[in-house]
């Protein structure tokens, strides 16, 4: 049993949540992942770890709306416990002397972005933040952002904050401006991530992305979480979640995610009937895209 | 006691059934098991060998003609400690071992007749034990204050940990999933192995004082260098098990619908998909199955398809013919009397899809030639034989691969070049590195659960040995 220590509504739809796991948080990573399970009828789904604090043996999670698993964590209160908190899984994202790194956040991919770039900039790097949104409240973690790295871009789809347009179009101009880029890291929705893989292959930059396929077990045993990467079958949980994004088959992920799309949709109907309770999932898909 | 004068003419007694027509669609176990009548029946047949051959078939020795004896008495209660002593999980494996390979092939009432239902027997015994709540007091044994991890709670494991703390070492389980069991818990299926039977075993090994850990993927979590130096663990036992699933390569294995067994047996059996939505994790509702596949998960696999509400058929697809069939010769039949299609010499050769999804499997037609290296008859494609086989749903079912996670994280456990743990010893089962114990299918690749338990024996000995040559 783990216990909620905190949680906070930082956006609508998106809250973040200190939870006690101490074995966990003495080996968690920048990079990698727990998975948790509710309760007992709960399934099994995949969280960032966001930060993790070794010596009052904490982690950090933001948790994003989606379906009815995390609509059913969204109403849990401080002192409720999750049953399962299994991790640390996947491997940890490289952390060395780079350069220049442009990190490219997108909705809670925000969240797996920050500890990612505070290791990269105590490292030495000098660390260029892209954060999208699609709108002005749900660009999250700017405080925190511009702490962890040498500067921070933000880009929302309405302009009410940072640039009006996409997180590519000031990656665009970075390249542009021929800014030296030496690596390019990415953590978002699919189509975000593409689009970035896309737009810096042409230029030969090391672009590195962070798969989110649907996951079971996270330990190599199922193979739910599979992707083609350079034309070989790997599977993100023990082989990623990070890979080449210029050798990524996201068409093939796409798919693969809307496997559950009628399914859930019932779980979730069920949920909010014997809950009664009220959402915005219309809201909420667009945001995830 | 009933001695019958002509053993070998005497008919086996068979256990009942439920009809194949009711249980194709509920996950109830097929088998109904013997009453005590058909049980003293069945065990007086055995005319008490001086020198059993069954023994010799069961690979971690289990006491047969003595446990008969006693079943025939009507003596269950002892029949069952006798069992125990030799193997501690009798629930599980007369229902799953393949009895007809191992102790049954060789009991000589089956030279001239049919050999005891050695099987049926001690699945009896077991869970006649199990409802009648008679349980022998455990002896407490003097702790021995040597701490012992093991990692992995599928038979492997728990055989070790079963016989370490009959030897009073103080033991803990790490599991990495949220339940333990392996295997026998997330591939084989309610209908075969009832979990309630799997959660009486494990009780029994708690009542032994076996602490169990879920949701600990060693490797991850912990390293083997801090479960010994850190946590004061004297020895370490591996029994990971085979579980990384292999897919076929070829066209279409990433299209909608296309599933490894061990994600959709684990679905069904660990995440309770079948009674989605009350349970939360789903699985799609298709209407026709092809399994890819001829061994006990791959059975598997495709009797849970069937039992699924939407399910309409459920066709196996097999390179072989049915006489190679490597799963055990009682679902083999149960399937085939539920209604499961059967294609043999077939390999399939690309996989359709319309809109993302499943559509259809294209196939090659297959003869059989000469045995290879495991005996069985190498099949060969025939030319411009491709044929069609329509489906909205492939399950693959080739087996599996060893998880690399604990080789990965730990340099000095020697592998060979499938990633199998290596045993200098195989009498006791340990690896290259001093006080590590390694066994099951994780050494031996994918193999039986009484195979697994007899290394996780091996091992238990081999690790009592190691760590009480450090007394004072
Ligand atoms: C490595 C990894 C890290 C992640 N980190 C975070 C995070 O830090 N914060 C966060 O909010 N979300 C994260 N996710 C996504 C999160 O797991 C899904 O949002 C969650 O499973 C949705 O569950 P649900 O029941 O609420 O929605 P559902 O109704 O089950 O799902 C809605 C959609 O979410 C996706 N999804 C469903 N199940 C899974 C699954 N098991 N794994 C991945 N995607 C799934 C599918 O595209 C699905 O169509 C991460 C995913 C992965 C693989
Ligand atoms: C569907 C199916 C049906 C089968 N039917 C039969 C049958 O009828 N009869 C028969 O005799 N055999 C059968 N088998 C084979 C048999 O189940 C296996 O040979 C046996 O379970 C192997 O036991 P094991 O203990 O080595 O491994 P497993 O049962 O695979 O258990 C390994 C355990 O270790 C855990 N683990 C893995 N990595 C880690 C880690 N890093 N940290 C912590 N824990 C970890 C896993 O989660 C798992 O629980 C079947 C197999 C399958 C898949
Ligand atoms: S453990 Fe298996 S092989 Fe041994 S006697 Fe029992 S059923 Fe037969
Ligand atoms: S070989 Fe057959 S008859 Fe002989 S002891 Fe074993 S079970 Fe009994
Ligand atoms: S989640 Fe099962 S193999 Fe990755």
């Amino acid at each position: 049993m783990f216990k909620i220590l905190k949680k906070t509504e930082l956006a609508p739809q998106v809250f973040r949540y200190l939870l006690n796991a101490p074995d966990i948080a003495k080996k968690a990573l920048p990079g990698q992942f727990i998975i948790i399970r509710l309760d007992e009828i709960g399934e099994r789904i995949p969280l960032t770890i966001s930060d993790a604090d070794p010596i009052q043996g904490t982690l950090t999670l933001y948790v994003q709306v989606i379906g009815k698993t995390s609509m059913e964590m969204s109403r849990m209160k401080v002192d409720d416990f999750i049953l399962d908190v299994v991790g640390p899984l996947g491997n940890p994202s490289l952390i060395d002397l780079f350069g220049t790194v442009v990190l490219v956040g997108g909705g809670f991919g925000i969240a797996a972005i920050h500890p990612i770039a505070s290791a990269l900039t105590q490292a030495g790097n000098k660390t260029l933040s892209i954060l999208g949104a699609r709108t002005k409240e749900l660009v999250i973690l700017e405080k925190e952002m511009s702490v962890a790295s040498t500067k921070v871009h933000v880009a929302t789809d309405d302009g009410t904050h940072g640039t009006k347009g996409l997180v590519t179009d000031i990656l665009l101009k970075l390249i542009e401006k021929k800014e030296p880029i030496d690596r390019v890291i990415a953590i978002g929705p699919l189509i975000m991530m593409k689009a970035v893989a896309d737009l810096t292959r042409p230029h030969k930059i090391p672009t590195l992305v962070s798969m989110n396929p649907i996951m079971i077990d996270g330990t190599g045993m199922c193979g739910a979480c599979r992707v083609t990467v350079g034309g070989k079958m790997k599977f993100a949980c023990v082989d990623g979640p990070e890979f080449d994004g210029h050798e990524v088959d996201f068409q093939g992920l796409l798919n693969r995610m809307n496997t559950y799309i009628p399914e859930e949709a019932e779980a979730k109907e069920k949920y909010l009937k014997e809950t009664e309770g009220k959402c915005r999932i219309a809201e909420i898909v667009q945001i995830y895209g | 006691m009933k001695k019958y004068a002509q053993p070998y003419k005497t008919p086996r007694t068979h256990a009942p059934e439920q009809n194949p027509e009711k249980r194709r669609k509920n996950f109830q176990e097929v088998s109904l098991g013997y009453t005590p009548a058909m049980a003293q029946l069945e065990a007086s047949r055995c005319i008490q060998c001086k020198k059993p051959k069954c023994v010799i078939g069961c690979p971690v020795r289990v006491a047969i003609p003595d446990f008969l004896e006693q079943v025939a008495k009507g003596n269950f209660l002892e029949a069952a400690h006798i069992i125990k002593e030799s193997n501690p999980l009798p629930g599980v494996t007369g229902r799953v071992c393949p009895q007809e390979d191992q102790c049954e092939k060789h009991c000589v009432i089956g030279i001239k007749g049919e050999p005891l239902a050695i099987g049926k027997l001690e699945r009896f015994v077991a869970d006649y034990e199990r409802t009648h709540q008679d349980l022998k007091p455990i002896e407490t044994v003097p702790s021995t204050g040597k701490k012992i991890a093991i990692i992995g709670a599928g038979p492997a494991g728990l055989a070790t940990a079963g016989d370490l703390a009959k030897l009073g070492h103080e033991v803990v389980i790490f599991e990495a999933l949220h339940k333990p069991g392996g295997v026998l818990f997330y591939g084989i299926p309610e209908f075969r192995l009832p979990k309630e039977i799997l959660e009486a075993e494990l009780d029994y090994l708690k009542r032994l004082g076996v602490e169990i850990k879920v949701n600990y993927v060693i490797g991850k979590i912990k390293s083997l260098d801090e479960l010994m130096k850190e946590d004061g663990f004297n020895a370490i036992f591996i029994g990971t098990g085979a579980g990384l699933p292999y897919f076929l390569d070829i066209p279409g294995e990433n299209l909608n619908g296309v599933y490894s067994a061990n994600e959709f047996l684990t679905r069904i059996n660990l995440m309770h998909a079948w009674e989605f939505p009350v349970f939360d994790t789903p699985i799609h509702h298709h209407k026709i199955f092809a399994v890819i596949g001829g061994g006990n998960t791959a059975l598997d696999a495709a009797r849970t398809a069937l039992r699924l509400a939407t399910t309409e058929k459920v066709m196996l697809v097999y390179r072989r013919s049915r006489e190679e069939l490597p799963a055990r010769k009682e679902e083999i039949e149960h399937a085939e009397a539920e209604g499961i299609e059967f294609h043999y010499l077939a390999s399939p050769i690309d996989i359709k899809g319309t809109n993302g999804w499943v559509s259809k499997i294209v196939c090659e037609k297959m003869e059989l030639g000469e045995p290879d290296a495991s005996g069985r008859k190498q099949p060969h494609s025939l030319h411009n034989s491709a044929f069609t086989l329509t489906t909205d749903s492939v399950i693959i079912a080739l087996g599996s691969g060893v998880n690399p996670l604990i080789a990965k994280s730990s340099s000095d456990i020697k592998t060979d070049h499938h990633g199998h743990i290596e045993v200098a010893d195989p009498n006791i089962n340990l690896t290259s590195r001093p006080g590590v114990f390694a066994g099951g299918d994780i050494v031996t690749g994918a193999a039986t659960v009484i195979s697994a338990m007899e290394a996780g024996k091996k091992a238990a000995q081999g690790i009592h040995q190691y760590v009480m040559k450090f007394e004072v």
